[in-house]
């Protein structure tokens, strides 16, 4: 199931303009990588090219290589289609959709794309997504009311459910608890720790904290200066990032002598 | 706890104790009326009504100079109520209050007449067309057969008044279909590609400059357009001049009307669909015309149709193209590729210019006000229509 993404010379452009630069990493698979990295920084640029996602912005390219398992996602006649529904993601903030009910929207991956199922499967796929995500007992009353209808941080574990429902190779998070509040973030940290046993979870993330409690590695990410290039500037253990880095950039952001 | 105060307890507690001391003596004389001290000098709660009292007897008494009428008395009244309130608070309270007033007034008074012209319109089609409606078979018979001969003997008072507006409610409606199933698809998608797929292009700039000088074009411009258009297309299959004066011909002529409304209209809804509902579709992995078809157009539908049923309700009122391309009748056509037909406006356009009888036009006045009544109906339906709608259709959110 989980996959492992290795970048290799990766450059990000918008345009003309170059916003990520030269990133090389390893992520292995059924880990959780946290990217962590002052705003600007272009962490969330390099997440969204893991799945193409940037490419929904007009002008946005990237040379170099992502390879998922080996295959490169950027090779000719690839369908950014394809490698979306391998790659998930979840975003900053919950977004389920507003027209459709819980289980629908748990199901959003298989309807929206025409896919039938037969009721049995369906319910199947519903309990065992929403147990996933940490909601199930939450929502199994009113799994035809509106998804809109729940908390912020139950909208969250919904969009989770929503993800792992299509079953992907790797779920990467965009800052998945910045509009959540304190005890339902535990509820999606809780869940991080739990996916990464059949995932491969990458997740950025503004919280240092957060990164340490959730992460086994931790990539760093930093800019020289506002129209520059964002840098990876060290990937380690999450261990040795807060505690002993090689670089005095990273020593000085996660200690917070500055960002 | 210490008997001490604190610095906190001393500075709470101190205006306390003054107020509670000294509070009696200025209260008393003040409270007579039921007041405190923060309202003393205030103009009493009647002295609206006193003023507005003496600004009537003092604009009768001026109209009973000058001749007397509502209109006037009114008027002058208004403008004294104004005025006397402007100086009473002026001279009981103070500048600021007066100056608040006099704004709030005037702004008031633009409000009322504001809306004079829509109460007066509604009122007068409602009371000149109900004679009209309730015409037995006013709504079942066309005017095929009504000739002078009935009307004048109507006016007389020796018949009643025959004929009705069956055809020109069944061209009406045929027409108006016909527009919304040519218009409501071309609008949708012409929106659809502006919004989603043209990522703001030069193409798609030069489109949007046109559908908004296309919703300015005055509507005879259409209906010549349509008659054109559909003149060159008859005579291309050989077809016999003037067999285009027919009922497509007309809701082409709409079209072109309709469309860019419908476009301008479904471009805000599609605009205000948010992102993140497109990018969480993609993110699993969905295809771009699978996300606008089961994403993008469910949640802005509510506010499509209310735009679609606000265009009908825009065209069903157009006179000039319709009679430009579809003629008018005297007989029910329910053919809308054969031969001439008769709209609402077009019916009362007709009835007013030219009666039946014109020795006696009074049963086609009572016709044609009957026509405009129903075509005012019809326009409140569909608005009504539209908000039932957009309700209806509106993404659910309760349940939290």
């Amino acid at each position: 199931m989980a996959k492992r993404i290795d970048a290799n010379d990766l450059n990000v452009y918008y345009g003309k303009f170059l916003a990520v630069e030269g990133v090389n990493i390893n992520i292995e698979p059924r880990s959780v990588t946290a990217f962590i990295g002052p705003s600007g920084c272009g962490k969330t640029t390099f997440l969204r090219t893991l799945n193409r996602m940037h490419e929904v912005l007009p002008g946005a390219h990237v040379k170099g290589k992502v390879l998922l398992d080996g295959d490169d996602i950027y090779g000719p006649g690839v369908d950014p289609v394809t490698v979306r529904s391998q790659v998930g993601m979840v975003f900053q903030r919950p977004n389920p959709f507003p027209t459709m009910s819980i289980k629908e929207n748990v199901l959003a991956g298989f309807k929206l794309n025409g896919k039938r199922l037969s009721k049995s499967d369906a319910d199947a796929i519903v309990e065992k997504s929403l147990r996933g995500a940490n909601l199930w007992n939450e929502v199994k009353d009113r799994l035809d009311k509106p998804g809109s209808g729940l908390s912020g941080g139950q909208q969250q574990r919904l969009c989770i459910a929503r993800t792992i429902a299509v079953e992907p190779s790797v779920i990467l998070m965009d800052e998945p608890c910045s509009a959540l509040d304190p005890i339902s973030t535990l509820a999606v940290e809780d869940l991080i720790n739990e996916l990464k046993n059949e995932y491969t979870v990458v997740i950025v993330t503004h919280n240092m904290q957060q990164a340490a409690r959730v992460s086994d590695k931790t990539a760093f990410f930093n800019i020289a200066g506002t129209g520059k290039p964002g840098k990876l500037i060290e990937y380690a253990e999450t261990s040795t990032i807060f505690n002993n880095p090689v670089e005095q950039a990273t020593e000085d952001y996660v200690s917070g002598r500055f960002g | 706890m210490t008997t001490q105060k604190t610095p906190l307890e001393d500075a709470v507690s101190q205006p306390i104790a003054a107020s509670t001391s000294t509070g009696d003596a200025p209260a008393g004389p003040e409270r007579r009326h039921g007041r405190s001290r923060l309202t003393a000098g205030q103009l009493p709660k009647w002295t609206p009504y006193a003023v507005g009292a003496a600004a009537l007897v003092l604009s009768a008494a001026i109209m009973a100079l000058i001749g007397f009428n509502v209109a006037g008395w009114v008027i002058i009244a208004a403008i004294a109520y104004v005025v006397g309130m402007y100086a009473v608070t002026l001279i009981r309270e103070n500048r600021r209050k007066a100056t608040d007033g006099l704004w709030r007034n005037l702004i008031i008074g633009a409000f009322l007449i504001a809306l004079v012209p829509l109460i007066s319109v509604m009122w007068t089609v409602i009371s000149n067309g109900w004679q009209g409606i309730t015409q037995p078979g006013f709504f079942a018979s066309d005017m095929q057969g009504i000739t002078g001969k009935y009307d004048r003997a109507a006016q007389a008072g020796e018949g009643p008044i025959l004929g009705g507006i069956a055809h020109a409610l069944v061209g009406t409606l045929l027409i108006t279909a016909a527009t919304t199933i040519i218009s409501v698809p071309i609008g949708l998608l012409a929106s659809i590609y502006l919004v989603e797929y043209s990522n703001d292009n030069l193409f798609s700039k030069i489109i949007r400059f046109f559908v908004d000088v296309m919703t300015g074009i005055p509507s005879i411009v259409a209906g010549l357009f349509a008659a054109g258009f559909m003149l060159a297309v008859f005579s291309f299959f050989g077809a016999a001049p003037g067999a285009q004066t027919i009922g497509l011909s007309a809701a082409i002529a709409l079209s072109v009307i309709m469309i860019p409304i419908v476009v301008r209209s479904t471009e805000e809804m599609l605009r205000v669909v948010p992102n993140e509902l497109r990018e969480a579709s993609a993110a699993l992995g969905v295809r771009k015309w699978r996300t606008t078809l089961k994403v993008v157009l469910p949640t802005a539908i509510s506010g499509i149709a209310s735009g679609v049923t606000l265009a009908i309700a825009r065209v069903v009122g157009e006179t000039a193209p319709i009679l430009v391309t579809a003629g008018f009748t005297v007989a029910t056509n329910w053919n809308l590729v054969k031969d001439w037909m008769m709209a609402l406006p077009v019916y009362i356009y007709y009835q007013l210019t030219t009666p039946t009888a014109p020795q006696a036009p009074e049963p086609s006045m009572i016709r044609a006000w009957g026509g405009a009544l129903v075509l005012i109906i019809l326009v409140m339906l569909l608005n009504l229509l539209a908000r039932a709608v957009a309700k209806w259709l509106a993404p659910k959110t309760a349940g939290r």
